[in-house]
């Protein structure tokens, strides 16, 4: 007979910082070993590598097309794999079907068998294990009770709502215990603030329930809300697989830098490297600028980019004293968002920068207009020097 | 012309064409059914006299009675003849929906560039003169027909099988006539239905027999259902089948009306007989209809 | 839906050979040399020479066209103006009576309608001839062509017209320049169905059909009773053929989509 996992109730106290892809000893639960997918002519997955641990909450970001959903549709069982293998806990999961893989789906479109009802649709993957009939109502109510929709049970799909139903879908695919879930924009038709919500709801229920999450969306606020750790696909590549904080603060290249986030590039060529520091030359008879060194450095005049996030450049109307780095240009245009300001600043070259201020103050007036001329510094280390 | 006479226009000239030559014609059955038994010489007892004025109408509607209504009862080729349409039209209505939803079911699995022919393949045949396919098949059942000589060739039999003229051809001529009817609600369900669903029943563990059962056939009830009625209503009163396929042996409403008032010139049972198998299919095209409107609510 | 499997080809497979086996097998004994139909005698158009030169024949298929021709165009017109005051015409008295005999005629046994039109000739001491013949397939086709209509005008954006009356055309100059034209496909189907309906109708034409005109149906019907024939396979290959010329050629020029002529069609069926 089947057991369940418990669920603990409460987190361990004080976990250890969970970071098995750290650690050389640790088994993946999921591994990619050079897989590749081709549709006809068309390379939707190209040659990727990836190791996916238990118990992590592993988000695949990309724009559409990207391959992200090609990843994880072969992950269910509904695409075959070209080349390559993919394992699971060790096993390669070629020729096995959707329905003997113990990785179950939640799709985007919720996928709610529409003549069943909420208790059914729960129930309709653990009636395929023959389960007694106690032990399967003991779980559906379980589930019920952890997407809180217990009171819902006999409703049909539509007659709850679209976040009732991403709960359903939740529900249905966690049932049946799996060892990888997998979520196909799960938030997508939600509208933003019930997203929101909806994200904090999930990452508790998947630290309640200790099961892997792979998580396939092209809303970057997203992945880095949820996801232990976060992959940027770009043409079936992976660009970059690491955790939000260092997607965000040690973007490895241009690309994921500008598709994480507002972010700042500068193009030029590197000037020097002075212990951490790089300065690039940007522009004609201007002071090179400075920011944290690619490791290991370039050699002095090959490409680079300079990247700096908005909210980490300063602007001031004087030149501040002791600026490690710092530019002169005229407001263009001011973006009020309530909590912050993003000022788009026109330099003497033409680059167009933005800087962030944060609005403390209700009844403060705004320090800086358009039209007016502005300094943008920041200090060396806020800065990323990128290769190429 | 003011806009307003040419409304009255455009609603009133069809609506009176269809009081005078649907509801009249209609009333006039009904009438007749009621009226006094009598062999094909009009104008049947009781009479309408409107010259006499209220008197007249009384003296009218006490005149009829369901003396017709009551002979259908005791003669049982009547009731035999309902029972039997009803059995014949259910039966074949069930062989169709065997035949006709593997082919809506591998139109809706075809490759997409392949539908607009095999809906074309599926549709022509229903521009085709329904007598003209009837008739095909007289050629092909007959006792020296082109079924019966292939399978002597082949040796599967050894005499030839009695088929034309026996309910048997019958069912294939409705199977055969009415196939579109079942394929195309069928298959417009099939088409709608969202692979997604099919994918998570599998992706909870359903094999592939099993999502089909599970999820593909609920799904495709209402136009089941639809293909069904569809099937059923018009096979009822069907005439021409039983009359060309089914030889004497096989009873129908349809054909029984036809004989009562061609052969037997006995009107009055006649319009009795249609007044019955009208009240008999009011219960199908209920159902019908809310079948239709249940897919209509929900699909909004 | 998706993956084509084996099962699906062979379903595919059998049910059009169904549906054609029986068609094709009347065509290739329509040119056989033997008057016994069941057995093949050698390739000869001898039934064909026989057909034209039966009178009978040609006479009913003359009738049978000019009722056709004008009991379609009639119901066209009738069952166009059904449509648009079902869809448009808002509330009016007797309203649910109206859409009720719209309804009522395409689930009624070809039977009954017969039989009671037939009733009301006699009523009323009408001759019975192509006239009553055009009076009855007049009525029950112009329902499906209404139904044809209607299903397109609902489909279509009431706004559009109401752009066109706000520019400054009268009520009927928008129902030319707008509607019209944009419903046209439906009614240019609807004639084909009645059309169609008319040319193939055997029961109805039966009760209202008098002595002096004879329908094409009607003698097919009656010389095929007693068997097979083999000019009446000949006669059935060149209907056939004309069917199958006109829906591919229709198909081919219409830009209508299939799907949308399959719409209407269930449309007709089911009266929803």
């Amino acid at each position: 007979m089947r057991r369940f996992p418990a669920m603990p109730q409460t987190v361990s106290s004080a976990p250890a910082v969970f970071a098995p892809w750290a650690d050389p000893q640790a088994r993946p639960l999921i591994e990619f070993r050079g897989v590749t997918k081709r549709f006809g002519s068309f390379t939707a997955v190209d040659g990727l590598d990836l190791k996916i641990y238990e118990r992590e909450f592993f988000a695949l970001l990309g724009p559409s097309g990207c391959g992200k959903t090609t990843l994880m549709r072969m992950l269910a069982g509904f695409e075959e794999v070209t080349e390559g293998q993919i394992l699971l806990e060790g096993r390669d999961l070629a020729g096995v079907p959707p329905n003997r893989r113990p990785v179950n789906m939640m799709f985007q479109s919720y996928a709610l068998f529409p003549h069943l009802s909420v208790w059914d649709n729960i129930a309709f993957g653990l009636r395929r294990d023959r389960l007694p009939r106690d032990v399967i109502a003991e779980r559906v109510e379980e589930m019920l009770k952890l997407v809180q929709l217990t009171r819902f049970a006999r409703r049909k799909p539509h007659q709850i709502s679209g976040g009732q139903k991403q709960r359903v879908a939740l529900a249905r695919a966690l049932a049946k215990a799996p060892k990888l879930l997998l979520l196909d924009e799960p938030l997508g038709a939600l509208d933003k603030k019930l997203r929101q919500e909806t994200q904090f709801e999930l990452m508790g229920i998947q630290e309640k329930t200790g099961t892997t999450f792979v998580i396939v969306t092209h809303d970057q606020e997203e992945a880095m809300t949820v996801a232990s750790r976060v992959a940027v696909m770009r043409d079936g590549r992976l660009e970059q697989v690491d955790t939000p904080d260092r997607i965000y603060e040690f973007p490895a290249n241009a690309y994921v830098a500008d598709f994480i986030g507002e972010i700042n590039l500068i193009e030029g060529r590197l000037a020097a490297v002075e212990g951490e520091t790089a300065r690039l030359h940007w522009a004609e008879g201007q002071t090179p600028l400075g920011g944290l060194a690619p490791k290991p450095a370039p050699a002095a005049g090959e490409k680079v980019t300079l990247a700096i996030r908005p909210e980490k450049v300063r602007i001031s109307s004087e030149r501040p004293a002791g600026a490690a780095n710092a530019v002169r240009g005229r407001i263009e245009d001011i973006a009020y968002l309530g909590n912050i300001s993003t000022y788009h600043v026109v330099l003497s070259t033409g680059h167009v920068l933005r800087a962030q201020t944060v609005n403390t103050d209700r009844f403060h007036a705004r320090e800086h207009t358009w039209g007016e001329d502005v300094w943008l510094s920041w200090s060396d280390s806020a800065g990323l020097v990128l290769k190429g | 012309m003011t806009g307003k006479l040419r409304r009255w226009l455009v609603i009133g000239v069809p609506y009176l064409w269809l009081l005078a030559l649907f509801l009249v014609p209609f009333l006039i059955v009904l009438k007749i059914s009621l009226s006094d038994p009598a062999l094909s010489i009009p104008p049947y007892t009781p009479t309408l006299d409107l010259s006499r004025g209220w008197e007249g109408v009384r003296e009218f509607v006490a005149g009829l009675d369901f003396e017709n209504y009551v002979f259908l009862t005791t003669d049982d080729l009547y009731w035999k003849a309902y029972l039997s349409s009803l059995w014949i039209a259910a039966f074949a209505t069930f062989l169709t929906l065997l035949v006709g939803f593997p082919i809506a079911y591998g139109m809706a699995c075809a490759p997409v560039h392949w539908r607009p022919t095999l809906l074309m393949g599926v549709i022509l045949p229903f521009w085709t003169s329904f007598l003209i396919r009837v008739y095909s098949w007289m050629g092909i059942l007959a006792q020296e027909g082109v079924l019966n000589r292939a399978l002597m060739w082949l040796g599967l039999i050894d005499e030839p099988l009695m088929i034309l003229n026996t309910p048997t051809a019958v069912y294939i001529g409705i199977v055969y006539t009415y196939l579109p009817f079942m394929v195309l609600p069928i298959y417009a369900t099939l088409d709608k239905l969202d692979v997604s669903l099919i994918e998570a029943a599998e992706d909870l563990g359903c094999s592939r027999t099993q999502s089909f059962w599970l999820v593909t056939v609920p799904l495709a009830r209402p136009g089941i259902i639809a293909g069904c009625f569809l099937v059923f209503i018009p096979a009822l009163g069907e005439f021409v089948i039983p009359s060309l396929l089914g030889g004497s042996r096989t009873l129908m409403v349809g054909k029984v009306l036809w004989e009562e008032f061609f052969s037997n010139r006995d009107w009055p049972v006649a319009s009795a007989v249609a007044v019955v198998l009208l009240l008999i299919l009011i219960v199908p095209i209920i159902l019908f209809q809310r079948n239709e409107q249940k897919a209509r609510e929900a699909e909004q | 839906m998706r993956r084509f499997s084996w099962f699906n080809l062979t379903s595919l497979t059998l049910g059009f050979a169904f549906l054609y086996l029986p068609m094709l097998i009347l065509i290739v004994y329509s040119f056989n040399a033997s008057k016994l139909v069941t057995v093949w005698a050698g390739f000869s158009t001898r039934w064909y020479g026989e057909l034209i030169r039966n009178e009978a024949f040609l006479d009913a298929a003359w009738v049978t066209l000019r009722v056709a021709v004008v009991s379609s165009t009639l119901a066209t017109v009738l069952g166009t103006m059904a449509a648009h005051a079902l869809v448009r015409g808002g509330r009016f008295l007797g309203r649910t009576l109206f859409s009720g005999m719209i309804y009522a005629p395409l689930v009624m046994p070809e039977v009954i309608t017969g039989l009671s039109l037939l009733l009301l000739f006699i009523a009323i001491d009408l001759d019975r001839g192509i006239t009553t013949i055009v009076l009855a397939h007049t009525t029950f086709s112009m329902c499906y062509v209404s139904v044809v209509v209607s299903s397109r005008l609902v489909s279509f954006d009431r706004s559009i017209e109401e752009a066109a009356l706000d520019l400054g055309c009268t009520p009927f100059e928008a129902f030319r320049l707008v509607t019209l034209p944009i419903i046209a496909p439906a009614v240019i189907a609807g004639w084909l169905l009645a059309f169609t309906l008319s040319l193939d109708d055997l029961v109805i034409a039966s009760f209202t059909a008098g002595p002096s005109a004879t329908t094409l149906p009607i003698k097919i019907f009656s010389s095929v009773r007693l068997g097979v024939s083999p000019e009446i396979n000949a006669l059935s290959t060149i209907l056939i053929a004309i069917v199958a010329v006109g829906v591919i050629t229709a198909s081919l020029i219409s830009k209508r989509s299939i799907a949308r002529q399959m719409q209407d069609t269930r449309a007709a069926i089911a009266g929803a």
